[in-house]
């Protein structure tokens, strides 16, 4: 058990650092819902399996596709711009 | 005699006066709020997509032209500015390290997680602990520490919740009876958004069709089972809301609207909200000195226990999941 929870927290730091090195926005959102399902699990080992509901339905599920929404908004996402442009050719 | 003004039309007082006249709207010009028209006139990408590649072009044009874009700024050619970004970068590393070795070194001086003698094992949670049971009639603890011996601390939580969703319809809300142009373009702009991406998708609708009555269900159980088992109403909420959210990500705005408008939402997170203020309020008006709710505690294990907190649990869940399926309304198309 010891060495599955010093791989979860391995890989939460990796998760941590990427989402702050990854240039793509949509990737290190991607990155960052993984972050959270991550510390899901950690949450159960630690006992608390409240706070493991909250955060995969807050964390990985909600907040995330907020931050997708809000890419769209600003129009971030940049495949989706070209496939607009395509079709406005038409 | 007396000097002549004749700047009048520049005074301070002529536009206090047509403020006061409500003849200039002086957030206009100071706020950026609003673009002025004459820079966004035709070129709204409304239009089609070739009037908005030329219009990013004049935007690009416009921007070189701006003081930051001189060759002044052009770090090829100034080598101070080279020289200075150097420094910068080193000194904001060197920040940043510094500051995580400040926080590394202060948590050397906390104590052992989950150490017996840490100074929060004192004897208010021993008494929690103890004789929560007796008192509140929650199995789950921590259930009845939040909505009994701290309840009013939860009801801040949920009003948060309620104030945030508030400024999000500040913010974003599109006025759908309004003229203005502004409202106009950007009610334009929310339906092209829609309109350009994938409907009815097959793979996405036949997934929603298993999961959402699953999701939905186990939410309403983590909020009925709120005082048994872990959960309560925050985290059953927010499954609630999640499930409603991939419901309408499947179906769309249409088949949603049908049992979710923005009348809804308002009176649900209204009566939620102030059947918890009267429920709770009371004792805390008093000293909470724990008055009798009148409602028996019942047998703990029973569903139909513990008193006020399944109620209340109620009334949480549905002010969480309607503020989080509201959030994502707006988010989408300024409105429910």
């Amino acid at each position: 058990m010891k060495v599955f929870e010093l791989i979860l927290l391995i890989v939460l730091i990796g998760c941590a650092i990427s989402v702050a090195c990854t240039r793509d926005l949509l990737t290190s959102i991607v990155i960052f819902m993984s972050y959270s399902l991550v510390m899901c699990v950690i949450w159960v080992l630690l006992q608390s399996p409240d706070l493991a509901i909250t955060e995969a339905a807050v964390g990985a599920g909600v907040t995330s596709i907020l931050f997708f929404v809000t890419l769209k908004k600003i129009r971030a996402i940049r495949k989706e711009k070209t496939d607009e442009s395509e079709e406005g050719q038409l | 005699m007396s000097r002549k003004k004749d700047n009048y039309d520049q005074s301070r007082w002529l536009k206090f006066k047509n403020w006061v006249d409500g003849d200039v709207d002086l957030l206009a010009k100071g706020m950026e709020a609003r673009v002025p028209d004459g820079n966004t006139d035709g070129s709204g990408w409304t239009h089609g997509a070739q009037s908005l590649e030329a219009y990013e072009a004049a935007q690009e044009e416009e921007l070189k032209k701006l003081p930051i874009f001189a060759k002044g700024f052009d770090p090829s050619v100034d080598h101070g500015l080279a020289l200075f970004r150097k420094f910068y970068r080193f000194l904001s590393v060197l920040l940043c390290g510094s500051l995580i070795l400040v926080l590394l070194w202060t948590v050397a001086y906390l104590p052992i997680f989950g150490n017996a003698g840490n100074p929060d094992n004192n004897e208010v949670s021993a008494r929690y602990i103890e004789r929560g049971l007796q008192e509140t009639g929650a199995v789950n603890i921590v259930t009845g520490m939040i909505l009994d011996y701290r309840a009013f601390d939860t009801f801040g939580e949920s009003c948060v919740l309620f104030i945030a969703s508030c400024c999000v319809l500040v913010l974003l809300r599109i006025d759908a009876s309004s003229k203005d142009k502004q409202t106009e373009k950007r009610r334009k702009e929310a339906a092209y958004d829609r309109l350009y991406e994938p409907k009815n998708d097959i793979i996405l609708q036949k997934c929603a069709c298993i999961l959402v009555p699953v999701i939905l269900i186990f939410g309403i159980y983590i909020v009925l089972n709120g005082h048994l088992s872990p959960g309560g109403g925050f985290s059953g909420g927010a499954v609630l809301g999640s499930g409603l959210i991939l419901y309408l990500n499947a179906f769309g705005f249409q088949k949603t609207e049908r049992f979710f408008t923005e009348t809804v939402y308002r009176r649900t997170t209204l009566c939620a909200l102030t059947f918890y203020c009267l429920a709770k309020s009371y004792s805390f008006f008093t000293g909470a000195n724990h008055l009798d709710s009148g409602i028996p505690l019942g047998t703990p294990g029973a569903i139909l226990s513990s008193g006020l907190i399944l109620p209340l649990n109620i009334c949480v869940g549905l002010v969480v999941a309607c503020t989080m399926y509201a959030f994502y309304t707006l988010f989408r198309k300024g409105g429910m």
